[in-house]
């Protein structure tokens, strides 16, 4: 599958939503879901990492296809789709890996044959163009699905390379768990739309997607980032229920990650309660 | 003991620069205040073999790599707190991008400490450091890193954590690792202030003073065409990294003293492809070893 088709929304009015990790939480993405479309939403993609980390797997599938949200396939959905042994997050630290391996098996041993094949299936990017810019929908960089992009950690020379390599005006990313933009003085740039399945990291409990729209008076592509609130408490009572790891569901209740912290960079450690 | 025996073996594999990623420049040269028995470059007081890089050479090398897109920055030596003018290096490199500095900490007290974290606040790249250290008490570590340095080493930690900022710890591993081992060196943070431990551990290379010490290379330990598994390329350093020194460029910081390395004296010369014809390769290509945080 090549990616590589291009999507054209009709008028230059329009609204679409970005999001990604969703880490089985479908709660928060039927939250999403809805906030998108009271904001006008037209098209709604998924940068991928359907699974890990939350309860029952499956039902976050019926809600992408019935809501038509056009998917990008992320290192999870790889790993869960080719029934591999383990999520290839590349985390070193035995605690993280420890963690990691439960939720990975659990989401392996709850996704369907039909949806694993429906994650083989997702092509690795999408490409639109949107106000003239060619936008390039990834999941961990253009260049590789797992490479983290963080705030901190991604310099502007960095991102121009990325750009001019992969011919793109914009990219969108998600992967860290972390959402962040930057743009560039000719308004080229990255957004991290960070995850929808997990917060982030910031002692809050909602979780965070983008939007992006033409401004009509420039004509010119803007986004935001939004967060959103969902049940977060029936989240966390059914994750126990499931016997999921109670350092996940003190994740959800309180808002800070209690695992995979070595991960970030200094700075996002350093903001970080743990 | 022959180094470069290769005339009885296979040509070892090419490698290609994929992109610049990294870039790591040694600051002060060779020169450091310890002498490590596994230093793998044999630095020390009276090593200047490479001397300091002067703050010219730095700001080149770094808009240099800023043309190329490079990703992120890291400083070694040797000791690069040595380095008079350090806080203008420092200044300079988070400038183009985010900023590692491998260190031994000896250097840092309150004030190098307060200075740091002031970075630290202000930039809008991380700024990282890395302490290493090889054992949990004057006993284990002083045979290898030299006498009262365990004490020196953890002041400096000290003042890093009193200043707010937590250092990643790196541990060499010169025997084998057991949890309990690697426990203990939580034990050891979470008591000089850092209750949120970050910490790496290394494998390490059998060349320069480490050779002297532990068992050097086998023979057989080489690479040769055909051995990188599917993937592994990506993964080596050298495949996205070069090293700068006041001397020229080289593959990684590793090789720097080895002869034969040196890819030349500008960054144009670095980004053509690599023999990996050094047992040290071999290290890379078994453990997987990447200098990362
Ligand atoms: S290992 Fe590090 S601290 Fe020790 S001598 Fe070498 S450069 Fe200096
Ligand atoms: S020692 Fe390792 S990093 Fe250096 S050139 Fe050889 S394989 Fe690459
Ligand atoms: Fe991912």
């Amino acid at each position: 599958m090549s990616g590589r088709s291009t999507d054209t929304p009709g008028s230059d009015r329009f609204t679409i939503a970005v999001f990604g990790g969703v880490y089985n939480n479908y709660l928060a993405l039927e939250a999403v879901l809805e906030d998108a479309q009271a904001r006008g939403a037209v098209s709604k993609y998924c940068l991928g990492d359907m699974g890990g980390f939350g309860p029952h797997p499956d039902r976050v599938f019926p809600l992408l296809r019935d809501h038509g949200v056009r998917c990008v396939q992320g290192n999870y959905d790889h790993s869960i789709g080719h029934g591999l042994d383990d999520c290839a997050c590349g985390y070193t630290d035995p605690r993280d890996n420890h963690f990691a391996q439960i939720s990975y098996e659990y989401t392996r041993a709850n996704t369907s044959p039909e949806n694993c094949e429906w994650l083989r299936a997702l092509p690795p990017e999408l490409r639109l163009s949107l106000a003239g810019r060619r936008v390039l929908l990834a999941h961990g960089s253009p260049r590789r699905v797992n490479e983290f992009l963080w705030e901190s950690t991604t310099p502007d020379p960095f991102i121009e390379r990325l750009l001019a390599e992969h011919d793109a005006d914009l990219v969108l990313v998600t992967h860290t768990g972390i959402h962040w933009s930057r743009q560039l003085p000719d308004g080229r740039g990255v957004i991290n739309v960070g995850a929808i399945g997990r917060p982030a990291n910031d002692g809050s409990t909602a979780v965070w997607y983008c939007l992006l729209h033409v401004d009509p008076s420039t004509k010119d592509l803007v986004h935001e980032l939004v967060s959103v609130a969902y049940d977060h408490e029936r989240l966390a009572a059914e994750m126990r229920a499931e016997g999921l790891p109670e350092e996940f569901v003190e994740t959800i209740n309180t808002g800070w990650w209690t695992t995979c912290l070595e991960i970030l960079p200094a700075k996002e450690r350093h903001r970080s309660r743990y | 003991m022959h180094l470069h025996a290769q005339q009885s073996h296979p040509p070892a594999p090419l490698l290609t620069l994929n992109a610049l990623d990294t870039l790591w420049l040694q600051v002060t040269g060779t020169l450091c205040n310890l002498a490590c028995r596994h230093c793998f470059i044999s630095c020390g007081p009276k090593n200047d073999n490479h001397p300091f890089m002067s703050v010219s050479q730095v700001a080149e090398a770094i808009s240099g790599a800023r043309a190329k897109g490079v990703r992120d920055y890291y400083f070694t030596g040797g000791e690069p707190f040595m380095h008079p003018d350090i806080f203008r290096l420092i200044d300079i490199a988070l400038d183009a991008g985010p900023l590692t500095i491998l260190t031994n900490g000896i250097l840092i007290g309150a004030d190098e400490a307060a200075r740091c974290r002031e970075i630290f606040d202000s930039s809008r790249h991380s700024f990282d450091l890395r302490v290493s250290l090889d054992g949990t008490s004057a006993a284990a570590n002083d045979p290898i890193r030299g006498g009262g340095s365990f004490e020196k080493i953890m002041a400096g930690i000290r003042a890093l954590a009193d200043a707010g900022l937590n250092p990643v710890l790196t541990v060499t591993e010169v025997d084998e690792a057991t949890p309990e081992s690697r426990e203990k060196f939580r034990t050891l943070l979470a008591a000089a202030g850092l209750q949120r431990p970050r910490m790496k551990f290394l494998a390490p290379f059998r060349i320069g003073r480490e050779e002297r010490r532990g068992r050097s290379y086998e023979r057989f330990e080489r690479l040769a065409e055909g051995d990188l598994i599917e993937g592994e390329e990506e993964l080596l350093q050298c495949a996205s990294s070069r090293m700068v020194t006041a001397k020229g460029w080289y593959p990684c910081p590793i090789l720097i003293e080895e002869s034969g390395a040196r890819m030349g004296g500008t960054l144009e010369d670095a980004t053509r492809a690599i023999r990996l014809d050094h047992p040290a390769c071999y290290t890379c290509h078994v453990e997987g070893v990447s200098c990362r945080t």
